[in-house]
């Protein structure tokens, strides 16, 4: 196997690599980009906590190929924060107890984003529907869900 | 908790903030310069001899630094029974266990290399279950049991399987079976669990040249980890520093030992250079321990007039390959014997068991929510026998705090708790809103179980803080507690703030701390972290406290009882512009000529459990007035579920629970009461660990597999899985030596769902279940077995609405 040369924008920066084609998005963000909020665990799409936006669409990055990545545009837990300010969804969880040990809450913020950004008036089922693609250990996902119809609700109202 | 509190009692933000704003680190993604990364390989077979190990073909591959097998580590490591090889050494002993381990300049390479190892095994005769175990042919799975250490409160059997047995005794069993005039006897079981935490085990090691050993893992308790460690490696805890960061999820499965001797002894042989090990999903369901399986044969008998007399018990923990935590939990449930009753007549015994299965140790609720599935079951059919209500039948034997005895013989405190109440709020929650099922083939039940439970630690389980103030009148607060999400660290700064008067956002709970810097707590377990540094924590605030009235006592020239102490300064009583701040004192107060008076603020604080007694090996009851346990939480839970009876679906409606305790955070104790919810109910209806025990598929998949390591396997919940309505109550009755009046609800929250559950299938339609996980497949054979006639109705429903 020889190297694929690919270009990626995560969080905003442009970025220009030499990936394997068989290696998982995942790999290139964690591994060569160190970007450690996105997480591992199943490494075969059954948990999801690797999830990220891809071009704005959640997908689990274990189960992309980095070189279908190319040209795409990336977005972490990381990106989520402008100029300082967190986004609706991340002031959200904190209000709502959102998350307990962590290790898939990056997935679970990112989820939320896409939420709000495609259905202004969720219900809890859509909601739920949409987070069954990830696993939560901690919380029972009650506070996750309200902490996403409170950040629908405040966009709905024009908070930043 | 009461409105004259400012900071305790209110939803004060998580201080993990990181976790959703980016940058929270955990052991998963810490890496050191040069580090090197090791690979296990785990055994074919259930029960082999090693014959022989072949690594030629792994050194060959590029990047690879070394292999190491059981004979370079030739002792036995283990938490209260060192019953564990480093590696496996002479035989391996499960499916899975760890016989070899690669390391190598990259992950890749320790792959590639671990698929290299030739490993020759002779296949001995292996036992996959407590029943055949315990047989007197069973192969013996630890044949030098005789040479293993262990803690003075664990009972091994040498030359059998048994790793621990309890004992208690308590009255006249016989006699007062004989007086009975109802008697329940059934068998329960529970399969082998897997807690999935989602941060899988991962461990980094390095020896410094001064031969100080740093370990950076993740775990629940750094000073259990330090100690075992110590232990097991010769270490001296002055040369062995364990670094704690964010852990992700633990629910007991990182309490016990871990793996941090591998990379710490991988380091050793490689000059000390950083070995990180971190496991795969797949990995942690072989090389972690799993939560133990259950065999519960009870019989309990109770007096016409509603009173319970008589109870004999046998309780066996399948703890797999390796006892680690599970020989203290069959000790734990042991020692519980019921749920939260007082029965003058007791004969129970319970087991740790020896099986070719994954290792096995603590999970949350520490064997009781096993205990109460079974005993709230009996308790159900017991009331129906007697032709009470459950409710009523409960209340009629419930303990009475500053009367009852429990099953060893401790008398609970006055100020214990409330253990009626929440059954009788349980019942008034799941009595609103009553409505019809929508199809005749659809029927509703609910059902309540009683709980409760204490930490099960050494009688003398310490834990201790330190409270300083900085320069800027700031304060960091050090604690030794692990942070895994439960949320102590948040609800520790509201503690301070409340004590000292100052408000959170100028207090930190470092959540990463190091077992060189911080001071000491035994372990983060039994839902005692809040409570016992809750305790610690306020001691120190006192401390801290005083010290700034001696300040000010000689600045002003006043006696110290003349100094009061509030929202974060030190005035003379009467004379509020005489005062000094914190921050002034600080340091030590520099008056305007430059004298100072006083000096740095440290404030100091313990707490050790009082008058916590040990309990006697032949009868279970406590050496001497005294307790088990320095609080126990008592609460109850309840179900309102349909069934559908062409399927065996079940849906749950509304799961209520309430605590008798009060909640220092409502927003972290709602966390905890709908997580321990939705996992109790998921452990009830879906959840197990599955192995070929009846050898069904002999020659299908490798003998003695665990068969579900994945989650298409073994299924978690998703978020459509959750009850429609998650509905909890703290009654706020408090205990008086508790940070707050408040006690621990962490594992409590988990407890009683698959009793609560298994009540509401019996109140819906007779069929009484007494293995988990309740499918829908099981519940149709149970059905079947118990009430045929009811599948032939639903049936012909159909047929007449097709």
């Amino acid at each position: 196997m020889k190297p694929v040369r690919i270009t990626l924008t995560v969080n905003g920066i442009k970025r220009e690599l030499d990936v394997m084609p068989n290696e998982s998005l995942l790999h290139v963000l964690r591994d060569r980009l160190h970007i450690i909020s996105v997480k591992g665990n199943c490494f075969r799409g059954e948990c999801g906590i690797c999830t990220v936006l891809m071009n704005g669409r959640p997908v689990k990055s274990c189960q992309v190929l980095a070189p279908e990545a190319d040209g795409s545009e990336i977005v972490t837990l990381e990106g989520l924060v402008k100029n300082g300010e967190p986004s609706l969804v991340q002031k959200a969880f904190l209000e709502e107890f959102g998350y307990q040990c962590g290790f898939c809450t990056s997935a679970f913020v990112l989820l939320g984003e896409w939420i709000i950004n495609n259905i202004p008036n969720p219900t809890e089922e859509q909601i739920k529907e949409v987070l069954n693609a990830v696993v939560c250990r901690c919380t029972g996902y009650q506070q996750i869900i309200k902490a996403i119809m409170k950040a629908a609700q405040w966009k709905r109202e024009g908070k930043s | 908790m009461p409105d004259s509190y400012k900071y305790v009692g209110s939803k004060v933000q998580r201080i993990d903030k990181d976790k959703v704003l980016g940058g929270a680190e955990f052991a998963y993604d810490f890496e050191l310069p040069g580090m090197l990364w090791a690979k296990l390989v785990g055994s074919p077979y259930p029960h082999a001899k090693i014959v022989s190990v072949d690594y030629s073909d792994a050194l060959k591959v590029p990047g690879v630094v070394a292999v190491f097998t059981g004979e370079d580590f030739p002792f036995k490591v283990g938490l209260y029974a060192a019953d564990r090889d480093v590696l496996a050494r002479k035989k391996a002993l499960y499916y899975g266990h760890p016989v070899a381990a690669v390391i190598a300049e990259s992950l890749d390479a320790a792959e590639e290399a671990a698929t290299k190892i030739q490993v020759e095994y002779e296949p001995l005769p292996y036992s996959l279950k407590v029943e055949d175990s315990l047989k007197p042919d069973a192969p013996i799975i630890h044949e030098e049991m005789h040479t293993y250490k262990h803690a003075v409160f664990i009972y091994p059997k040498p030359g059998t399987n048994i790793a621990h047995q309890t004992k208690v005794r308590k009255g006249n069993v016989e006699e007062a079976f004989s007086k009975a005039d109802v008697v329940v006897e059934k068998v329960y079981r529970e399969p082998l669990l897997s807690h999935y935490y989602l941060e899988p085990w991962t461990g980094i090691a390095r020896v410094r040249s001064d031969g100080t050993v740093e370990v950076w893992s993740s775990h629940q308790s750094p000073f259990a980890v330090r100690e075992l460690l110590s232990k097991s490696l010769s270490i001296p805890m002055n040369k062995l520093v364990v670094h704690h960061l964010y852990t992700g999820g633990g629910f007991g499965g990182k309490a016990g030992l871990l793996l941090e001797h591998l990379p710490i002894l991988f380091s050793k042989k490689l000059g000390g250079r950083p070995v990180k090990l971190r496991l795969t999903a797949r990995e942690n369901f072989f090389y972690m321990a799993q939560r133990a399986g259950y065999l519960i044969k009870m019989k309990t008998g109770a007096t016409k007039d509603g009173k319970l007399i008589a109870h004999w018990g046998e309780y066996y923990l399948d703890a797999g390959a390796y006892a680690d935590y599970t020989v203290n939990m069959a000790r734990a449930i042991g020692l519980t014997a019921t749920g939260p009753y007082e029965i003058p007549n007791i004969h129970v015994d319970s087991f740790a068991v020896y099986t070719n299965k994954v290792p096995t140790t603590a999970f949350r609720g520490f064997t009781m929510q096993e205990l109460h599935y079974a005993f709230e079951s009996q308790i159900d059919e017991l009331a129906h026998k007697l032709g009470m209500d459950p409710a009523e039948f409960r209340l009629l034997n419930v303990f009475k705090p500053g009367i009852s005895r429990t099953a060893i013989g401790e008398r609970l405190k006055e100020d214990a708790g409330d253990p009626a109440t929440p059954i009788k709020e349980v019942v008034k929650m799941l009595s609103e809103d009553d409505e019809k099922p929508k199809k005749p083939w659809i029927v509703r039940g609910k059902g309540i179980a009683a709980f409760w439970k204490g930490p099960f630690q050494p009688s003398s389980a310490a834990s201790s803080a330190i409270v300083k103030v900085n320069d800027d009148g700031t304060v960091d607060v050090l604690v030794g507690t692990g942070a895994m999400g439960q949320g102590t660290i948040t609800a520790l700064t509201q503690i301070v703030a409340e004590e000292l008067g100052i408000p959170p956002e100028i207090i930190r709970v470092s959540p990463h701390r190091s077992t060189d810097m911080v001071p000491y707590t035994w372990q983060t377990v039994g839902s005692r972290g809040l409570f016992s540094e809750g305790m610690s924590v306020i001691m120190a605030c006192e401390d801290l406290i005083e010290q700034v009235r001696e300040v000010a006592s000689i600045v002003f020239d006043v006696n110290k009882n003349m100094i009061e102490y509030s929202e974060g300064k030190a005035c003379v009583k009467g004379e509020p512009w005489h005062c000094i701040t914190l921050k002034e004192a600080a340091l030590g107060y520099m008056n305007p000529k430059g004298v100072t008076v006083g000096g740095p603020l440290i404030g100091r604080g313990y707490y050790v459990p009082p008058r916590n007694v040990l309990t006697d090996p032949e009868t279970g009851q406590v050496l001497e007035e005294g307790h088990l346990a320095p609080f126990y939480t008592f609460g109850a839970g309840g179900v309102e579920i349909e069934i559908n009876l062409l399927t065996g679906e079940i849906k749950v409606l509304k799961a209520v629970s309430v605590y008798d305790t009060p909640a220092v955070n409502p927003g972290l104790a709602e966390g905890q009461v709908v997580g321990g919810t939705v996992m109790g109910l998921n452990i009830a209806m879906r959840e197990r660990l599955i192995y070929d025990e009846e050898g069904e598929y002999k020659g299908v998949f490798p003998e003695g597999m665990l068969l579900n390591p994945c989650l298409t396997g073994y299924l978690l919940a998703r978020a459509s899985d959750i009850p429609e309505k998650i509905e909890f109550k703290f009654l706020g009755v408090k205990q008086k030596d508790a940070p707050f009046g408040a006690k621990g609800i962490a594992e409590l929250t988990m407890i009683p769902w698959p009793a609560a559950l298994a009540n509401a299938i019996y109140n819906a339609i007779g069929v009484r279940i007494t293995e988990l996980p309740i499918t829908p497949d099981k519940l149709i054979e149970e059905i079947r077995k118990q009430k045929p006639e009811l599948l032939e109705q639903a049936e012909k429903y159909l047929e007449v609405n097709l």
